[in-house]
């Protein structure tokens, strides 16, 4: 495959350029002879055309939601609509500036208010802030409430964050750079935290838990009613992360179940593009005690009129640049407008009916090591078949077939992971194809091993070799030397 | 690959050797094994005081990154440096020269709560 630097260059340059009607001079006397570049810059020089040919070509190597299922487990990968897309370019959310004032931007503001709204009632908690810009940073952000409200209350021996071995991996990460210690609490055989192994945790150096609703395996924590009262009643805080939201939304809200902290993330959730197609956002809810920490500026309304309150003392600060991921926030808000309270019920009802309807036909083919009703997804082992045939290789014969492989080797606790999550935007026909390839593909493990090992042989490229990518890194474009 | 029946182990999956007060500690073949293709090893700077069961470093591979726990209590007095050019000598000599680190140990007797070779191999079984 080529860069734009292995194309031969072009004579000239490649574009026409009006004349100069300004006074110029030579650059040494404009800028001075220490500022004048010796050598050519090492750019492609191309013309428009080659350049949009090349982008062109490079765009039908891509696998993305507009071309088929992606089940990429805890990424819920649903289709996008097109009409979030068309309200997101109009010119007044698309070419507005950040620092337009207040009396001319209303119509911007009442969507950050009236999104942040709708969060707040899907979540049944007390207020929203948009700032985050992605899950891990709305992770983030809810660790440094944590911390300002044992602050506040003089309770700086907090400093224990308890996770489940189910968590998402950016858990306990987002703990640790808020500065908490984590401390890992086992699942049981079903998959689930285990009541007792966290009671035993819960002391006064606990500052709270964090927990994956429902949980990686796609399985809804049961108890978490008892889980959220005892870590209340040590003292505790709860962040659940809404990664997953995907699986009940508009039928039961985090605010009932105990949160304290809950993330969004609209770019799942919500259908904006990720994941190479778009920026995240992940907004924040709160329950009333972490409500005046929230990042300023806040969004507030007056009679018919909003602006930016800046006035919270108590608050920790901002936490992004202007109000977050302006757009992302357009589209979210135009996809929960096109939905309404039925449509997000069907979103979870289908969601969760999908991924039970590809486990149940999937388990007589792949073991399900936690093998009992799901929400909206599911994990097989790749374990069990002849020849060494792994994940892996189950997942580079996905390509094979043209369709996206699942997450792969995650979570830690089943071995061999495929994690697969349909979401709700797949007919019953996609389905049945998906399932349909998979059973060919197990077939195959058995009879033709060398199928498995030797794919992708009908994408782009071959299988990279990720132990040699991982050891020597090829970080910087090898300008002079032979490329593949 | 064989257990040294010398070595003692931890459910966890490292080895240690222990000559008097020192011990080398290591991850065993089954570990390596489990983690696929190792390219990262990180491991804590000499001087370094661990306890029994705290972190003592982090083996990366192809497919996960592992954290290793300190199988005994002591202080770290060698590190084999050599994996930070030849991560892959955990995989290849897992139980030799692919050691990580070498501790002075601050309370020999925790060995005794540790697994020998024969309970190592029924618990990976």
């Amino acid at each position: 495959m080529r860069t734009l630097f292995d194309y031969p260059p072009r004579e000239g340059v490649g574009g026409i350029f009006p004349t100069c009607d300004v006074p110029s001079g030579s650059p040494a006397e404009v800028l001075g002879e220490g500022l004048v570049r010796r050598n050519a810059p090492r750019i492609p020089n191309l013309s428009e055309g080659d350049v949009a040919r090349h982008y062109t070509q490079l765009s039908k190597l891509n696998y993305g939601v507009d071309d088929g299922i992606y089940p990429l487990g805890s990424c819920t990968m649903k289709y996008n609509p097109k009409l979030n897309e068309d309200v997101a370019r109009l010119a007044g959310f698309a070419d507005v500036h950040p620092r337009t004032d207040e009396p001319l931007a209303q119509g911007t503001l009442r969507v950050l208010f009236e999104l942040s709204e709708l969060l707040r009632g899907i979540s049944g908690m007390a207020a929203v802030t948009l700032q985050p810009v992605a899950g891990a940073h709305g992770e983030l952000l809810g660790m440094f409430l944590f911390k300002k409200h044992f602050e506040e209350r003089g309770e700086t021996g907090r400093t224990r964050v308890l996770l489940p071995d189910s968590a998402h991996g950016t858990n306990p990460a987002s703990a640790a750079v808020a500065g908490f210690s984590v401390t890992e609490i086992r699942s049981n055989e079903r998959g689930t935290v285990d009541l007792d192994s966290l009671r035993a945790e819960l002391d006064s150096s606990v500052a709270g838990i964090m927990l994956t609703v429902p949980n990686t395996l796609g399985i809804f924590e049961e108890n978490i009613l008892d889980i959220a009262r005892a870590v209340h009643e040590a003292g505790g805080l709860c962040y659940f992360d809404g990664a997953n939201l995907n699986s009940f939304i508009g039928r039961a809200r985090p605010g009932d179940m105990g949160a304290d902290v809950f993330h969004f993330n609209l770019h799942k959730t919500f259908s904006t593009p990720h994941g190479g197609g778009g920026p995240g956002a992940g907004a924040v809810a709160v329950s009333e005690k972490l409500v005046e920490y929230l990042p300023v500026p806040w969004i507030a309304k007056a009679g018919e009129t909003y602006r930016l309150d800046w006035d919270h003392p108590r608050s920790i600060g901002s936490i992004h640049a202007f109000y977050g991921n302006f757009l992302v926030a357009v589209k979210a808000y135009a996809y929960l407008l096109q939905l309404g309270d039925e449509g997000l019920r069907e979103v979870s009802g289908d969601a969760v009916l999908n991924a039970n309807y590809l486990q149940e036909r999937l388990k007589k083919t792949y073991s399900l090591p936690y093998d009992r009703r799901c929400k909206h997804e599911f994990v097989l082992s790749g374990e069990g078949f002849p020849d060494h045939v792994s994940t892996i290789d189950i997942a580079k014969r996905l390509i094979d077939y043209g369709v996206h492989p699942p997450t792969i080797y995650f979570p830690l606790i089943v071995r061999e992971a495929l994690m697969i999550e349909p979401t709700e935007t797949e007919s019953r026909e996609s389905l049945d194809r998906f399932a349909e390839i998979l059973e060919t593909i197990a077939r195959e493990a058995r009879e033709h091993p060398e199928l498995l090992h030797n794919a992708p042989t009908r994408a782009p490229v071959r299988r990279l070799d990720q132990t040699q990518a991982a050891r020597n890194p090829v970080l910087t474009y090898p300008f002079g030397e032979q490329t593949a | 690959m064989s257990y040294p029946t010398t070595f003692r182990y931890t459910k966890e999956h490292e080895w240690v050797q222990i000559e008097g007060t020192r011990a080398r500690v290591g991850i065993t073949d089954h570990a390596q094994a489990e983690l696929g293709d190792v390219v990262f090893v990180e491991l804590p700077s000499l001087g370094t005081v661990v306890k029994k069961g705290g972190h003592l470093g982090t083996v990366e591979s192809v497919k996960a990154v592992s954290d290793v726990f300190a199988p005994l209590s002591g202080k770290v007095v060698a590190v084999n440096s050599d994996l930070e050019s030849s991560p892959e000598t955990v995989n290849q000599s897992p139980h030799a020269d692919g050691w990580l680190v070498a501790l002075e140990l601050s309370s020999p007797s925790e060995a005794n709560d540790l697994l020998d070779a024969a309970a190592y191999e029924a618990h990976i079984a």
